[in-house]
C-alpha cells in the first residue's frame, strides 16, 4: 500500500476578495515507501501549498490526504501523528532557528514529540551526523554559524524527528556547488539508511533527474505530469510551455541528436551524457 | 488565519473615492470624525451614518469586506454598549432587575448606548474606507505633504514619511514571514493553540526570535540597498507623481461642508433629541 495518498485535493486563498486564487485544483497522486519524489513547477504553481497539505498545516477545502491509509485530518491525534511522521523543511530553513545552541534547536522537534531525555540526546547526535553538522558546533549559538552550517543545523532539526516522509522545499537554494552536492548526498544517505520517503521541491532539473524515482509536475495548481524521470523529461516542449525546462545534459544531447541521429534518446544526467557521447565517438572512430 | 485581517488593507479600484486626492481624503476623514464627536442628536448622527454608507456604496468595496472589518470591533462595540446601558441613570426606569441594588436600565441608558454604538460603527466604517481605497504609498505621500509646514520647525518630514512608508511596506512581508515561521515550527510539532496562558506565551518564543532576527537582517539589507542608490534623506527630493486637487475633490469638500453645517446647525437649533426621545416614549 502507498505510504501517502492524496485524493482530489483542492485549495484556494483569499476567497471573496479581489486577490482570490485557486492554488490547488483537484490533485491526486500517491507515494510509495522509500521513494525519492521530485516536485517541480513554475513559481506560483502551488508547490508550497501542496507540501503544506501533506502534514495538515493546511487542510484541503475538498479532497483528502491519507497517511498509511488513514485520513490525516480526521482528528487532533491524527494531525499530531502526521506532523511527527511527515517532516517538513521549508525554503531557507535557517531563518527559523531560535535556540541558544544548535543542540537545543535540533532538540525542539523531538521534545515536542514527548520523547525521553536520553532519546532526545541520542537523536540530536544522530540528526547532526546525518546533516553533516560537526559535533563541536552543537554547543554553539546557531546565529554564529556560517550560512551553510545554519542550513545543516535547521535540516537536522527536522531530521531529528526521524520522519517517515521527509519533505524539503528547495533545500539547495543559495548553496555553493559543493554544498549542493553534499546536501544531496546527505539526503540520499538518510533515505538509504532509514528507508524513509524523501520528497524534494526543486528548480534544479539536473538535481531532480539525478536522484528522483518519480516526478510530480505542477502547473497553475493542477498536476500536469506524474511519472518516472524518463516519462517527464522526454517531453521537453510540454515542460518549456509550463515555464520549466529539461536537465542541461538532456537539452545538449537533444541538440546534438539533430546532427547525429544515432545518439540514443533518454539522457537525463551528465554521467549518462558522457557515457552516451563517448560510446558514440568510439563507434564513429571504429567505423 | 492571520492573512484574513482586512483592517488597513488596500483594495485597488477605480471608483470616485479611489480617485480622490489622498490629501483630500485624509482631511475629509478627520473632519468627518470630528463631526461625529460634535453631533449630539439622532438626526445629525443618522445623517453622518447615512453618508458613510453612501460613501462605501460609491467606493464599490464589497459589503462582505466591510462586515469582515467590523468583526474585529464587535467586542469593543458590545462592551461599550453594555457599559452605557448600565451606567447611565437619566430618564425613566425601564427595567430594574434587582430591587435591593441601585442599578437600572433607563431610557437615557438605552439612548446613549444606541447612540454610541452608531457613533463607533460610523467611525470605523469611514476611517477604514480611507485605507481600503488608498494605497499605502499614496497615504504616506499625502501625510508628508500635509505635515510639510512642520519643516519650518526643522522637523525632517521626509525622513518621517520614509520611515512610515517602510513600516507600512513591511507589514505584509512580516505577516508572510510570521506565517512561514509558524508553519515551520508547527511542522516540528510546536503547539500554539492549546495549553495554559504561560505555556502559550512560551510557545511564542520560537516564533518571535526568528522574526526579530530576520527584521534586523532585512533592515540592514534595506539600508545598504538604499545607500547604494545614494539615498541620503535630505529635503530636496522631487517626486515623480505630483498631487493635484481636481473637481472631484472640490465636490467632496462641498458635500463635507454641507454635512458639517447640518451637524452644527442641528445641535444649536434643535432640541436635544434626548428630550424628543422622551416624548415619544
Amino acid at each position: 500500500m502507498a505510504i501517502l495518498e492524496v485524493k482530489n485535493v483542492s485549495y484556494g486563498y483569499s476567497h471573496g476578495t479581489p486577490f482570490e486564487i485557486t492554488a490547488l485544483d483537484n490533485i491526486s497522486f500517491s507515494v510509495e515507501k522509500g521513494e525519492l519524489v521530485g516536485i517541480i513547477g513554475h513559481t506560483g504553481s502551488g508547490k508550497s501549498t501542496l507540501i503544506k497539505m501533506l502534514n495538515s498545516l493546511l487542510k484541503p477545502e475538498s479532497g483528502k490526504v491519507f497517511l498509511h491509509g488513514k485520513d490525516i485530518n480526521a482528528d487532533k491525534a491524527s494531525i499530531k501523528e502526521a506532523r511527527s511522521k511527515v517532516g517538513l523543511c521549508f525554503q531557507y530553513p535557517e531563518y527559523q532557528l531560535f535556540e541558544e545552541t544548535c543542540a537545543k534547536d535540533i532538540a525542539f522537534g523531538p521534545k515536542n514529540m514527548g520523547l525521553s531525555k536520553e532519546e532526545i540526546k541520542d537523536r540530536v547526535f544522530k540528526a547532526a551526523e546525518f546533516a553533516g553538522l560537526p559535533r563541536e558546533l552543537l554547543g554553539k549559538s546557531p546565529f554564529d554559524l556560517s550560512g551553510g552550517q545554519k542550513r545543516r543545523c535547521a535540516i537536522a532539526g527536522v531530521i531529528a524527528m526521524f520522519p517517515e516522509i521527509l519533505i524539503l522545499d528547495e533545500p539547495t537554494a543559495g548553496l555553493d556547488p559543493k554544498g549542493r552536492k553534499e546536501l544531496t548526498e546527505m539526503l540520499e544517505n538518510y533515505r538509504r539508511s532509514t528507508g524513509a520517503t524523501v520528497m524534494i521541491v526543486s528548480h534544479s532539473m539536473d538535481d531532480i533527474a539525478k536522484n528522483a524515482d518519480k516526478i510530480l509536475v505542477l502547473n497553475k495548481g493542477r498536476l500536469a505530469m506524474d511519472g518516472a524521470v524518463r516519462d517527464v523529461f522526454s517531453n521537453p516542449d510540454k515542460l518549456i510551455e509550463m515555464g520549466l525546462s529539461v536537465p542541461v545534459s538532456t537539452s545538449i544531447v537533444n541538440a546534438l541528436r539533430k546532427r547525429i541521429p544515432q545518439i540514443p534518446p533518454d539522457v537525463f544526467t551528465a554521467d549518462d551524457a558522457v557515457k552516451v557521447l563517448t560510446d558514440c565517438y568510439k563507434g564513429r572512430a571504429s567505423e | 488565519m492571520i492573512k484574513d485581517i482586512t483592517i488597513g488593507q488596500f483594495f485597488p479600484g477605480n471608483s470616485f473615492i479611489h480617485k480622490l486626492d489622498p490629501r483630500a481624503k485624509i482631511v475629509i476623514t478627520f473632519v468627518f470624525i470630528s463631526a461625529l464627536f460634535l453631533c449630539k442628536n439622532f438626526f445629525s448622527l443618522g445623517l453622518l451614518f447615512l453618508s458613510a454608507l453612501i460613501a462605501i456604496a460609491i467606493s464599490r468595496i464589497s459589503f462582505k469586506v466591510i462586515l469582515n472589518g467590523l468583526k474585529m470591533i464587535v467586542v469593543l462595540v458590545v462592551f461599550t454598549g453594555i457599559l452605557q446601558l448600565l451606567y447611565n441613570d437619566d430618564g425613566a426606569v425601564l427595567w430594574k432587575p434587582f430591587e435591593q441594588l441601585d442599578f437600572a436600565v433607563t431610557t437615557g441608558g438605552v439612548f446613549s448606548s444606541v447612540f454610541i454604538i452608531i457613533r463607533i460603527v460610523s467611525l470605523i466604517l469611514f476611517s477604514s474606507l480611507l485605507t481600503y481605497t488608498t494605497s499605502p504609498t499614496m497615504l504616506t505621500d499625502a501625510i508628508e505633504r500635509l505635515l510639510s509646514p512642520l519643516k519650518l520647525f526643522k522637523v525632517n518630514v521626509n525622513s518621517l514619511a520614509m520611515m512610515m512608508t517602510i513600516a507600512l511596506r513591511f507589514i505584509p512581508t512580516l505577516i508572510e514571514e510570521i506565517d512561514i515561521i509558524m508553519s515551520a515550527q508547527k511542522a516540528r510539532g510546536a503547539d500554539l493553540e492549546t495549553g495554559s496562558l504561560t505555556e502559550r506565551a512560551k510557545a511564542l518564543v520560537p516564533i518571535f526570535i526568528p522574526l526579530i532576527v530576520s527584521s534586523f537582517r532585512r533592515a540592514y539589507e534595506l539600508a545598504f540597498a538604499m545607500e547604494c542608490r545614494c539615498y541620503t534623506g535630505d529635503n530636496k527630493r522631487t517626486r515623480m507623481k505630483e498631487m493635484k486637487l481636481s473637481v472631484r475633490d472640490y465636490i467632496s469638500f462641498a458635500v463635507l461642508i454641507i454635512l458639517v453645517a447640518a451637524v452644527v446647525g442641528t445641535s444649536f437649533f434643535m432640541n436635544s433629541s434626548f428630550i424628543l426621545f422622551e416624548r415619544v416614549i
